[in-house]
């Protein structure tokens, strides 16, 4: 990583001593260059070549966590632009801010329970912001809070004495601190090294940031999240852009850190999708401020699906699933194991109210008209499988649902399995209507 | 510290294509719109051009659509009518007007012959001053009947005729470039089929500058992922130089927002947390299109006023320059 295999053989001992097991220090260069090997496996590297080796071969952007318990908050580490270069590997956490002068217990109770369901996922806040006004408020705020959610904590409020005391107050939560400026870092630096939280720096730009960074590192810290000061969405966009090229492209150590956004738009719709950008663009962590359920919804789906990994379909596991308290007579619904299509299938024929069972098939996670056009989900695969599947054992009737799209695999799986089959709809939406006329539900 | 700002340097850029034509340019359109044209990724005018903001198109049928019933208020009043509703899109802010010639579909009854869809699009130019995207019914033979017939009728208006798809465009591109029309053609998320589709229509004698691109949409929650890659990966070959992935790209979020359980289920049949289906139906949609527009998108295709409006001012704060 970084580093060629020579540039990193000038830094070794050069002594060929064989001791990290291959023969000579220009192969053990070659292999720390394509990551086959650790530097920890050289006995004798200088502390010196040590310390360059590995600020050159560490991740581009540093991977911080927040939170404790169930509530980890994992941050940056991230090595790609575009996610179809490779994949986006840490999803943005969202906070909801609260104001020490708000109904802090009431309104931090109020965001711990907000939960969303679709597709077999569940999407829940990340975190919860605390603002502070005043040093006793900000305390008493973050007690409130702490009481009410397990989530990870942000603690607002530039005064370092206020940020110590409410930081004690939850020590082992491991809060993210907010934040380091120019006049008050030295001081963050120490609060936040007390109890190991991850400190975000504050500039009043992208050059202003970078000088603070170097300032804080200097003193030693390095769990830090960034912030370019930057509000405007536009210019939030293009800064943050700057930080990911800066840390992937460059290497450009002061901006190899997670990056922190804050929405602006007063109106809970424009909010969400000025949050859609930043989580689109790299911010680790958005911090907004409505809780309005369609605003939430749609952006934890959006972050869902851009956080999917371009590389691999998402498959569920193959096999015959019950849905509701199925009986011997319980209908027999077929689809593939693409998750998108398994849950949005298992989710339609849940609403049926009707106890059924539905059979993943293996289709190496496609969905049904690319498994069927790649002859995965065909009657050729379906009819033996069925024929020997455990799915006899547990209704007494042969009477499978296939989807509609794929009509004319009936025959063959009819032909090979023994079952009589029953074309449903073409699309799952169609599964209530299907279920009411057809199978009196 | 000083920061030097990192600037791609781009050798290409999306092609510019205008829609409608005015008075002067030998149409009636009270104005035209410039697609495309940038010099540099969505949004980032640190390092290029962006001389069009992307723009709003809304949807129409010339029949009564099959949409969720929460549409009845929106256009309940004028979805009998085509023209009261382009006139009605018309005003509630559309840049451009999309007519869905859903009433050709052979699989109707009383199915619109291509003459009788000619003479709707002739009322609508004669009604509105927004330029016009125009689509077929979406069976094959249909459309090329279909739009060979409005190509006819508008001839002049330069509007824009779809959908060509790799195995069906000799006659669509044909009955664009005989009425000077654009035409869309689409590929079915696939960027390799995209470009093969753009050289043949190149091919066959379609001017670059009257050609865009669906790359097809996947909706929020189902798929849209794959539509936002596809569209990222087809930006960077255009500003990379490759011509045939330079087209201006529509992303069709409301048809396609639309069609998930997520934006139109009534409350009693949502999902756990998902509250009303008002909300929740226009904000799917206006996330659909406003991540889309993150990957490149150079015109958006709304069905819900609500929805529509909510991406415009969005645009606004993207389209603010950011240049250091």
């Amino acid at each position: 990583m970084g580093l060629t295999g020579l540039a990193i053989f000038k830094l070794l001992p050069k002594t060929n001593c064989g001791e990290c097991g291959v023969p000579t220090c220009m192969a053990f260069a070659m292999n720390l260059a394509s990551g086959k090997a650790t530097l920890s496996d050289c006995p004798h590297v200088s502390d010196a070549a040590k310390e360059a080796l590995e600020s050159a071969t560490a991740p581009p952007i540093k991977l911080v966590k927040a939170g404790s318990g169930d509530n980890v908050l994992e941050m940056g580490d991230e090595q790609v632009l575009f996610r179809h270069d490779k994949t986006f590997y840490h999803p943005t956490g969202i906070f909801i801010e609260v104001a020490d002068t708000d109904d802090v217990a009431g309104k931090v109770a109020e965001i711990d329970a907000l939960k969303f369901e679709r597709v077999g996922q569940t999407y829940v806040v990340d975190g919860v912001a605390i603002k502070g006004s005043a040093a006793d408020s900000f305390k008493k705020a973050v007690e409130a809070a702490a009481a009410k959610t397990n989530k990870v904590l942000l603690l607002m409020c530039e005064d370092p004495a206020a940020m110590e005391a409410a930081a004690a107050v939850v020590a082992d939560r491991k809060p993210i601190l907010y934040a380091a400026n120019a006049d008050n870092y030295e001081k963050m630096v120490e609060i936040a090294k007390k109890i190991n939280a991850p400190l975000v720096v504050k500039g009043k730009n992208l050059e202003d940031l970078a000088g603070l960074v170097e300032k804080v590192a200097g003193l030693g810290y390095k769990e830090l999240i960034l912030d370019s000061g930057e509000r405007e969405t536009s210019k939030v966009l293009a800064d943050l852009t700057q930080i990911r090229r800066q840390a992937i492209k460059k290497r450009f150590r002061p901006f190899g850190y997670p990056a922190i956004a804050f929405t602006t738009e007063e109106d809970p719709y424009l909010e969400a999708l000025q949050a859609q950008v930043y989580v689109s663009k790299f911010a680790s962590v958005v911090v907004m401020k409505n809780t309005d359920l369609a605003s939430l919804l749609t952006l934890f789906s959006w972050r869902s699906n851009i956080y999917t990994d371009p590389q691999k379909p998402i498959a569920v596991q193959p096999g015959v699933y019950a849905i509701g308290a199925v009986t011997p007579d319980s209908p027999v619904y077929i689809t593939t194991n693409f998750s998108l299509t398994y849950y949005t299938v298992a989710t339609e024929v849940e609403a049926t109210r009707l106890p059924s069972y539905l059979i993943a098939f293996d289709t190496d996670g496609l969905s049904v008209m690319t498994a069927w056009a790649g002859g995965k989900f065909i009657g050729e695969t379906i009819g033996p499988w069925l024929k020997d599947s455990d799915i006899n054992q547990k209704v007494n009737h042969k009477k499978l649902i296939i989807p509609g799209g794929v009509a004319a695999i009936k025959g063959k799986i009819e032909e090979l399995s023994g079952w009589e089959v029953i074309v449903g709809p073409r699309e799952a939406s169609g599964i209530g209507s299907f279920a009411k006329l057809r199978l009196g539900a | 510290m000083p920061v030097d700002i990192l600037k791609e340097k781009y050798t290409g850029k999306v092609q510019e294509v205008v829609l409608g034509a005015t008075k002067e340019e030998g149409g009636t359109r009270a104005y035209t719109v410039k697609l495309g044209g940038s010099s540099t990724l969505p949004f980032l005018q640190f390092e290029g051009e962006i001389p069009n903001r992307p723009v709003i198109a809304y949807e129409m049928w010339d029949i009564k659509p099959d949409w969720p019933d929460c549409f009845e208020e929106v256009y309940g009043d004028v979805w009998n009518d085509p023209v009261a509703w382009a006139k009605k899109i018309e005003e509630l802010g559309a840049d451009v007007i999309y007519l869905k010639l859903k009433g050709a579909d052979p699989e109707l009854d009383n199915s619109k012959t291509p003459d009788e869809c000619a003479k709707v699009v002739k009322a609508i130019l004669e009604n509105t001053g927004a330029p016009l995207m125009v689509e077929g019914p979406g069976n094959p033979e249909k459309d090329n009947d279909v739009l060979q017939a409005v190509g006819e009728a508008a001839a002049g208006e330069n509007i824009a005729l779809g959908v060509a798809e790799k195995d069906n465009y000799r006659s669509i591109a044909a009955a664009c470039m005989m009425g000077k029309h654009c035409i869309v053609g689409r590929s079915p998320v696939d960027i390799n089929i995209l470009k093969q589709l753009n050289i043949m229509l190149t091919e066959m004698g379609v001017s670059p500058e009257k050609i865009i691109n669906d790359p097809l949409t996947g909706g929020l929650g189902y798929g849209i992922e794959y539509s936002y890659s596809i569209m990222e990966r087809a930006r960077w070959g255009a500003l990379i130089g490759d011509k045939m992935m330079a087209f201006p790209v529509v992303c069709l979020a409301g048809p396609e927002a639309w069609r998930a359980k997520e934006a139109f289920a009534p409350v009693e049949e949502a999902g756990p947390g998902w509250g009303e289906q008002k909300p929740r139906g226009i904000m799917w949609e206006a996330m659909t299109a406003a991540a889309l527009l993150q990957a490149g998108g150079d015109l958006v295709l709304m069905r819900h006023p609500e929805a529509a409006k909510l991406v415009k001012k969005h645009l606004e704060g993207l389209m603010v320059s950011n240049a250091y």
